[in-house]
């Protein structure tokens, strides 16, 4: 089965298409990257699965696990397994890590008529997987993204990830930014999460990521769509000769 | 079936707390006269020298017109049309035991979230209850007296307590001060009294629930703190009334006094019924509190969680007049629907190295219209006197508003003073992370502006935080579309 398929999407934020007809599919399990210049609309589809309203969706369709996205609302998507890894996530001040963290979980609790777990219960839950990012437990007492560097922010979510435990998520340049050391331990985050039940999209300038993560397929977004497909040796080919050729070919 | 009990309970989805305890009481007829103040002095049996400050302040009050300089609107108020005095019936002045307490009225508390009976109490928490009028029980006297703190109404502290009374009553609100203080020296009711003698610190946090209960009548009470030097108390205050189409009037005076380095931390929690979403019903909260630090070294912090009431128009202020004294000022108002608030703080300098903290949050949600006002005075005396003030406003939706007026005077080159001001609305991207994550845009907002409020909520008790957040909750629903 498809967990998503995107067919002819088109889309517009502030009335400017953006999306001139995506065509993409995602199975169970596999990890997808996809890559393309600045501008090419990659955030943007990012945004539009995750339901954000500044993005209008002018004719095409989203599958997601054979459902069509586009009536539902961005938190029943979140409760239903679509994650976004933002590329800027926002600073809350004054809410702690713990309890956005807390929220976000017992909200998916609910929805699967499971019971929620209690302040106590939940840090035992989550001891593991801080651990697992090197991160120390006084981070959960911190305010979202609040003073945080760019490779914390990106830390931090995917320790959303690993908590919310989605059936497919959009990690929106989550290695940008990173030093070495941090870039391993998010690719070793993102490797442990593989698994036959879970797809990803993985929007990368960066083929180092894909190094360490190695993708099914590797996309190329240019002009608001799938200009070429392929697989690692895609991603090289940009990393050394940019997206001119592309262009040519296009042209 | 008829739909009655349905739209109640959509109402009372909102406000918890809107029930009305059916218990027959003594209320007096509308107006106001001399002979109501003799009659309500005589009711108290309160010593000669009560009835003529009270007289006094009535004289007074007839000759003073109400302020309009504030920003909140409603119609005239008649002053005749209000009943001045009302208490249950069985509500028994002599009551020591808490047997002696009628359990209707109990039963009233304990479904307010508190319970009376000590064995239930929250841990470390003292209750002065005050019903109406009158106040019906006093939690934990016993054990505050072993260490020379005495707590108790305001009634009492009269009887028993007069020479202290004498001393302190109006010393820092004097009976004149302004058109609504002046009608509460005349015809105050009841309220708490606390004195902490030197060098104790209060074991427990000491607190005052009003209710309102009676229809038709104006709640006017008086609480008075005295922090004897080099103690310590915390004191809190709840309050919360039935849900009435008709306005109903509280108009409160509140004065703290703290001696040579002593402590009070004077908390609140308002929950006044707020009005229905259109804006009929709620309480005006016309209230005075002021605090002075007559000591050298003394502190006095005010907190407040404002969610309730149609109009809160108050400015818990710190006189600073002892040397090194300090005064802070931490609030959030939250107003929702057509509720009003005009709050803020007077921050007066006097004494040299005084210091003083500002911290206000405002939160304007549906048609709330919310402003922050504040004066901090530097007097020629206070050398080296320092100000740190700000002022943050959030708005939710489109018509809500949200106004800040600091005023500034300052008569020492030596003083510093800052002020930093920021309205924001509540920002989408923030929204939208949070709804990414599974939360509902209620949750979503709720949490934000939780957030938003951190600072001043952590000021609060432990115990009392919890409910400030629910309450918070609770009073942004139906602000997100």
């Amino acid at each position: 089965m498809n967990i998503l398929e995107l067919r002819n999407l088109h889309v517009t934020v502030m009335n400017k298409p953006i999306l001139n007809g995506v065509d993409l599919s995602l199975k169970a399990g596999e990890l997808h990257a996809l890559m393309g210049p600045n501008g090419s609309g990659k955030s943007t589809l990012a945004n539009v699965l995750a339901g954000r309203p500044e993005c209008r969706v002018t004719a095409g369709q989203m599958l997601y696990r054979e459902r069509d996205l586009w009536p539902i609302s961005p938190e029943e998507r979140a409760r239903e397994g679509i994650f976004l890894g933002f590329q800027n996530p926002v600073e809350i001040p004054g809410v702690s890590n713990l309890r956005l963290l807390k929220e976000a979980y017992n909200a998916q609790r609910r929805h699967h008529r499971q019971p929620e777990l209690d302040a106590v219960a939940f840090r035992a839950h989550l001891r593991d997987r801080t651990a697992q990012l090197g991160l120390p437990e006084e981070w959960l007492l911190r305010p979202v993204n609040a003073g945080f560097s760019g490779g914390e922010k990106k830390r931090n979510e995917l320790l959303q990830l690993m908590l919310l435990e989605p059936r497919l998520a959009i990690l929106d340049e989550i290695d940008s930014g990173l030093d070495i050391d941090a870039l391993t331990l998010v690719a070793e985050g993102i490797n442990a999460l593989r698994s036959t039940e879970r797809s990803m999209l993985l929007i990368t300038h960066y083929p180092r990521l894909l190094d360490q993560v190695p993708p099914d397929r590797v996309h190329v977004l240019m002009g608001g769509r799938v200009m070429l497909s392929g697989g690692m040796e895609l991603a090289r080919k940009l990393e050394q000769q940019g997206y001119g050729w592309l262009e040519e070919m296009v042209t | 079936m008829n739909d009655r009990p349905v739209i109640t309970s959509a109402m009372a989805r909102s406000y918890k707390h809107g029930f009305i305890t059916p218990i027959p009481s003594d209320t007096i007829q509308p107006g106001l006269d001399e002979k109501v103040i003799q009659w309500l002095s005589a009711k108290k049996q309160e010593p000669d020298f009560m009835l003529e400050w009270r007289l006094a302040a009535y004289w007074h009050w007839l000759g003073m017109t109400e302020p309009s300089w504030s920003s909140v609107r409603y119609p005239p108020i008649d002053y005749q049309a209000i009943r001045y005095y009302s208490a249950p019936r069985s509500a028994n002045p002599n009551a020591v035991a808490l047997k002696d307490v009628d359990p209707a009225l109990l039963a009233t508390y304990e479904k307010l979230g508190i319970p009376l009976d000590e064995r239930l109490t929250l841990a470390g928490v003292a209750v002065d209850a005050v019903f109406d009028s009158v106040s019906v029980a006093t939690t934990h006297q016993k054990k505050l007296a072993e260490m020379g703190i005495l707590f108790c109404s305001m009634s009492e502290a009269i009887r028993n307590h007069g020479a202290l009374v004498r001393r302190y009553l109006g010393s820092v609100v004097p009976p004149g001060d302004n058109f609504f203080a002046a009608l509460n020296a005349a015809v105050f009711s009841d309220g708490s009294f606390c004195y902490i003698p030197p060098g104790v610190r209060c074991p427990m946090e000491l607190s005052t629930y009003f209710r309102i209960n009676a229809a038709g009548t104006g709640q006017f009470e008086r609480t008075l703190i005295i922090a004897d030097e080099y103690s310590q108390v915390s004191y809190l205050e709840g309050c919360s009334a039935p849900q009435r189409d008709r306005h109903q009037l509280h108009a409160a005076v509140v004065e703290l006094i703290a001696l040579e380095g002593a402590e009070i931390r004077y908390s609140t929690v308002q929950n006044w019924y707020p009005g229905d979403a259109e804006g009929r019903g709620g309480i005006y909260n016309f209230v005075t509190k002021r605090g002075e630090c007559r000591g050298d070294h003394s502190h006095i912090s005010w907190t407040q969680v404002e969610t309730g009431s149609a109009i809160t128009w108050k400015y818990p202020s710190v006189i600073l007049r002892g040397a090194g004294s300090s005064g802070r000022f931490h609030s959030v108002a939250l107003t929702n629907h057509h509720q009003q608030a005009d709050t803020g703080t007077k921050m007066i300098h006097i004494g040299a190295d005084t210091r003083s903290t500002i911290l206000s949050k405002g939160i304007s949600a549906g048609h709330g219209h919310n402003a922050y006002r504040g004066l901090v005075k530097v007097l020629a005396g206070a050398t080296g006197a320092r100000n740190h003030s700000q002022c943050d406003s959030l708005l939710l939706g489109e018509h809500g508003s949200a106004h800040t007026y600091p005023y500034i005077e300052v008569k020492n080159r030596t003083a510093q003073v800052e002020h930093e001001a920021t309205t924001s609305r509540i920002d989408e991207d923030q929204l939208f992370y949070c709804r990414q994550r599974g939360l509902s845009n209620e949750e979503a907002v709720s949490l934000i502006v939780n957030g938003f409020c951190q600072e001043v909520l952590s000021e609060l008790p432990m115990e009392f935080s919890v409910e400030a957040r629910k309450l918070l909750a609770v009073s942004l629903e139906g602000s997100v579309g």
